[in-house]
């Protein structure tokens, strides 16, 4: 039975791609808001809008018994938890099943199981998808030595409890191991108050790629071929697209396989992503070149390269098989076409550590024409606050060639108008235009390591476009407020109803 | 309106010093607070679990709106009564959201005694179907007590205000359409048995649940008859034999869920009497200043004065304050204002009470009954003036006209003791016995017929003049010190709000900083009851 009412606990661009798949299956829409978002795109997109709490993320966005209270109370009956927030959070999609509404997403199960990193790296073992090889549990030099030998150099020592680079080190060959160690366990004991350190393969010039994979409630999963993510900036994907001009058709096909024997290896249905580590050049030593990283249980931000190449909407789907239908193309009937890139276009500053940048958009003006898409959040006129990802929209463009994609994405980038906040429009399109993203060179330490930029100088007739642009419209508040909050009219303000949890 | 200022120097020693004692006096009663809702104790909790029983506070939680506010009346009841073994009465009672409307509770603790009912806990129950009444708040009891406490038998079951009257309310309460449901989820015997029995709908657990007029043991002893709990009152004898119950929940949490589905069919408010919204409700706004200031606003002692009007600023809507006859008897504070959205008129001690302050209050009480607002009296009072010029100015008759025109307003009130409540300046303010719908005091309250240096000073004059008449020689300095301690001691303890919250003298002791949350909640509720015409009978002039 198809869904009559589905609350989207989410914001911005996901909020309004997942509301526009449920117009399209009839199906009405609940938004949520926080203060922050009381005159928000995505507010206003939806049939009704309840407000749920202050602007901080804590008290609106993952504040899950008021998201399940909301959904109750609109009479929703399925949640869609878009990417991010409480997503990816086991106990929510748990807590929105035993309140007798449908969490459109795979089973509480798998992402508890997924998202424990030990669990989830034995599962893949026993299911036969390639880990990381490492080693733990380690305590003396010589059992270090041993372990790292089995390995392979170049490996990395880092702290088992760690996290942010803090306590890593990596380790050529083995006249450099003891040094590395003692000063990793330093740091690590510094840092987390845990000397404990594991070792693992080291692979200098990572690539990132995932594996989309779809399945139904009745045992019926695919793959949705590659997306390659290693344009990255602070450990966040900026550039994705698919094919990734790496994988010859045999590697495709087995990481593909393995995509799916890791999902199928905890019961998966619904959206899901296998992330790969990819080594460009394996050793000869040890010739495995991807490895499981992990699984993303939810829809990907990325995901609209795969919808443009293999003709599939992921979001009506996910909304099909929650609500029990059966997905109906075999992997055989799934097939690639042409090329997909996305950009993500952010108000930050490249030339000041990616920092965020927030205001009010002056002027906003999206790229239009054959093979354009934008996913967004936005329109002139709205805030851009702190209290959120700076993400302003996604920009992704189809070619029947990576060479026409490019091209393609770099005409829209230049058409792209956003005054009021840095974007890091400039930044992409230097990316787009470099000989090593052209050759498919970049990996995930790309950005850090090896890209130096500077900012363009503006031109004279950009900055008069802007004094132009921000003097003569004059763009108020004064959009139209439909939100349908649900009140009881006669006591519409009462404190009863802030979800506080007051004690006295 | 007007924004209030403030005059705050909060970088003063002063403010220093007086943050440190109420922020002591908050943490005291978070501690106690704390304390009771541990109920009777691990060794008790266990026992009552391992029955698949939940403990009353969980059973709360589960069955309130998730993260919804829940308003406990005297959570610290029974304090140093009854040797400590009763805490919090050994029943909680509050105002909650089920199902998106406010609903009156009444549960058991069977970790204390077995939930069976102790002077204050009849006190505590009568006192919660009382707020129900006059708020008419649908009632769910969450039964789960062996009756009356048998060694205080003569405290609890013969009197008009004792056991009995639990039923009479409920019988009178449904008849004026205010819900009464149970669910039964332990034992329901004896007198307990009419819970269930008196209610519009019940609701019983099985395995846990019982309901009958004598218990096995008694059964035993009248008739010879053996016979196990379950055979002689449970969920299965009552819904499917007897008809004592109506529902059969396989566990406290299907109740719970049973009960949840009953409030959500029950006729709104709005519908079951007349719209009680006779005034616009505007959206609320925070004040300006933080609640915490309350903490280094208030003095340490009684002996030092502050500006009442500085708490005000921190409890109303905006700080927006529109003060009426600013000017004239200034000692008492009256004005308009909102809270949470609500409006209201306050009445604020601002020193001793006089002549003008006491006509002022009067001729403001009458403009709010007029206007359908309800009132807040922020209750710091010595008492009224006393002395030739003030008896012969008419103090009493004045005074009287205040005390007349709170006692028969139809608007609602609401109290709050924020500092002294002595002599009949308590009575003018609206005390316990002035019938307002909540009366609430902060930790550093002090309740009683006059302030222990007064009593001490007041005995003390009339020892002197007993030995004066007898002849004999007077007291000297350290014997006066002597004589007045015991006084003083007695005062200090019997005034304080722990002692008067034990008895049930008021509704609970609340944190300064959460004063404004109350106010706004109770405000919400008392809304709920349509208001009556007035008659005001002769004013003494």
């Amino acid at each position: 039975m198809m869904f009559k009412k589905i609350l989207i606990a989410n914001r911005g661009e996901i909020a309004i791609r997942i509301m526009r798949a449920c117009k399209e299956l009839g199906v009405k829409t609940v938004a949520v808001y926080s203060d922050a978002d009381k005159n928000s795109q995505h507010a206003q997109f939806a049939d009704e809008a309840i407000h749920i709490g202050a602007a901080s993320a804590k008290e609106s966005y993952l504040n899950a018994d008021v998201l399940i209270q909301a959904a109750l109370a609109s009479q929703a009956d399925a949640i869609h938890p878009g990417y991010g927030f409480l997503s990816e959070n086991a106990s929510f999609a748990g807590t929105v099943a035993s309140a007798h509404l449908t969490f459109i997403g795979p089973s509480a199960d798998s992402i508890r199981a997924m998202g424990d990193k030990a669990e989830s790296k034995i599962r893949m073992k026993r299911a036969g998808v390639p880990t990381v090889p490492g080693a733990e549990g380690l305590e003396s030099e010589s059992d270090f030595k041993k372990a790292a030998e089995e390995i392979g150099y170049p490996v990395l020592v880092k702290a088992a409890a760690g996290g942010g680079g803090k306590g890593m080190r990596v380790v050529n060959q083995v006249e450099e191991l003891k040094e590395a160690i003692e000063s990793a366990r330093r740091e690590a004991l510094n840092a987390f108050g845990d000397a404990r350190l594991l070792v693992e393969k080291y692979i200098p010039n990572a690539h990132h790629i995932e594996f989309q994979v779809f399945g139904d409630q009745h045992g019926h999963l695919v793959h949705l071929f590659e997306r390659e993510c290693s344009t990255q900036r602070r450990y966040q994907k900026i550039i994705e697209e698919t094919p990734s001009p790496l994988l010859t058709p045999e590697l495709r096909k087995q990481m593909g396989e393995a995509a799916v024997a890791a999902a199928k290896a905890v019961n998966y249905f619904n959206a899901g992503t296998i992330e790969f580590i990819f080594d460009p050049q394996p050793s000869t030593l040890n010739l495995q070149p991807f490895y499981f990283l992990e699984m993303n249980t939810r829809l990907q931000v990325e995901h609209p390269v795969t919808e443009l190449t293999t003709g599939l909407d992921l979001v009506q789907w996910q909304i099909r098989v929650a609500a029990g239908e059966r997905f109906p193309y075999s992997q055989e009937q799934i097939t690639q076409r042409g090329h997909a890139i996305e950009c993500r276009v952010y108000a930050e500053d490249p030339a000041n550590g990616f920092l965020p940048s927030t205001g009010k958009l002056l002027q906003y003006i999206e790229p239009r024409g054959p093979g354009i898409r934008v996913d967004s959040g936005f329109r002139a006129g709205d805030e851009v606050t702190h209290f959120y990802d700076p993400l302003l929209a996604k920009l992704i463009v189809f070619g029947e060639s990576r060479e026409t994609a490019v091209q393609k994405m770099q005409a829209a980038l230049r058409e792209f108008v956003v005054h009021g906040v840095t974007t890091n429009i400039d930044f992409l399109q230097d990316v787009l235009t470099h000989e090593d993203f052209a050759a498919g060179n970049v990996s995930t330490k790309w950005v850090e390591n090896n890209f130096k930029w500077t900012p363009p100088a503006p031109s004279f007739e950009s900055l008069v476009a802007v004094s132009l642009t921000d003097s003569s419209t004059s763009i108020g508040n004064n959009v139209v407020n439909r939100q349908s909050e649900i009140v009881n009219e006669h006591d519409p303000y009462s404190p009863w109803k802030n979800p506080n949890g007051f004690r006295n | 309106m007007e924004t209030l200022p403030t005059n705050l120097n909060p970088d003063s020693e002063d403010f220093k010093t007086n943050s440190l004692h109420h922020r002591a006096l908050a943490n005291e009663l978070k501690q106690r607070l704390a304390k009771v809702r541990e109920g009777g104790g691990e060794k008790y909790r266990k026992r009552h679990e391992s029955q698949g029983k939940l403990f009353v506070r969980e059973r709360i939680e589960r069955l309130l709106d998730p993260n919804s506010p829940f308003l406990e009346f005297s959570a610290l009841a029974a304090t140093d009564l009854y040797d400590n073994e009763g805490p919090g009465a050994g029943i909680v009672t509050g105002i909650g959201r089920v199902r998106e409307r406010e609903v009156l509770i009444v549960a058991n603790d069977a970790t204390v005694k077995g939930g069976s009912y102790f002077p204050m806990t009849v006190k505590k129950h009568l006192r919660a179907q009382q707020i129900a009444e006059e708020n008419h708040l649908p009632c769910l009891y969450l039964v789960d007590s062996g009756g009356a406490f048998l060694p205080l038998q003569d405290e609890v079951f013969p009197d008009v205000n004792h056991f009995g009257r639990i039923f009479y309310n409920q019988a009178r309460m449904s008849a004026k359409k205010i819900p009464q449901i149970a669910a039964v989820m332990g034992s329901c015997t004896a007198g307990g048995a009419y819970v269930p029995a008196m209610s519009d709908e019940a609701i019983i657990v099985k395995g846990t649940g019982t309901i009958f007029l004598g218990g096995p043991p008694l059964v035993k002893a009248a008739t010879g008859e053996d016979v196990s709990a379950e055979d002689l009152g449970g969920a299965d004898v009552h819904t499917r034999r007897s008809g004592v119950a109506d529902h059969f929940a396989e566990d406290d949490d299907h109740a719970i869920e049973i009960l949840r589905n009953i409030v959500e069919t029950l006729p709104s408010k709005v519908e079951s009497g007349k719209s009680p919204f006779y005034f616009p409700l505007s959206k609320p706004e925070e004040p300006l200043y933080p609640a915490e200031d309350i903490y280094g606003i208030l003095p340490s002692t009684f002996r030092e004065t502050y500006d009442v009007h500085e708490i005000i600023a921190r409890l109303v809507d905006g700080s927006k304050f529109r003060e009426f006859k600013a000017r004239y008897g200034t000692t008492l504070v009256c004005g308009f204002a909102r809270i949470h959205g609500y409006p209201v008129g306050i009445i604020a001690n601002n020193g001793v009470l006089f002549s003008e302050s006491a006509l002022k209050a009067t001729h403001f009480i009458e403009l709010c009954d007029q206007r359908g607002i309800p009132l807040v009296f922020l209750q710091n009072i010595t008492g009224f003036m006393v002395g030739r010029e003030a008896e012969v100015g008419g103090i009493a008759k004045d005074g009287a006209k205040m005390v007349h025109a709170v006692a028969t307003t139809r608007v609602p009130k609401l109290t709050v003791v924020i500092g002294g409540s002595f002599g009949a300046g308590n009575y003018a303010m609206s005390g316990r016995a002035y019938g307002s719908r909540f009366l609430w005091m902060w930790p550093n309250a002090r309740i009683s017929v006059m302030g222990g240096e007064q009593a001490a000073n007041v005995l003390l004059t009339i020892k002197q003049e007993q030995l004066q008449r007898e002849g004999k020689p007077l007291l000297n300095d350290k014997e006066i010190e002597a004589f007045k301690k015991p006084i003083l001691d007695k005062y200090e303890d019997e005034g304080n709000p722990y002692y008067s919250t034990a008895r049930l003298w008021d509704d609970g002791v609340i944190d300064p900083a959460d004063t404004r949350q109350v106010l706004g909640l109770a405000l919400s509720v008392v809304l709920n009851s349509p208001v009556e015409e007035n008659n005001f009978g002769v004013f003494r002039m």
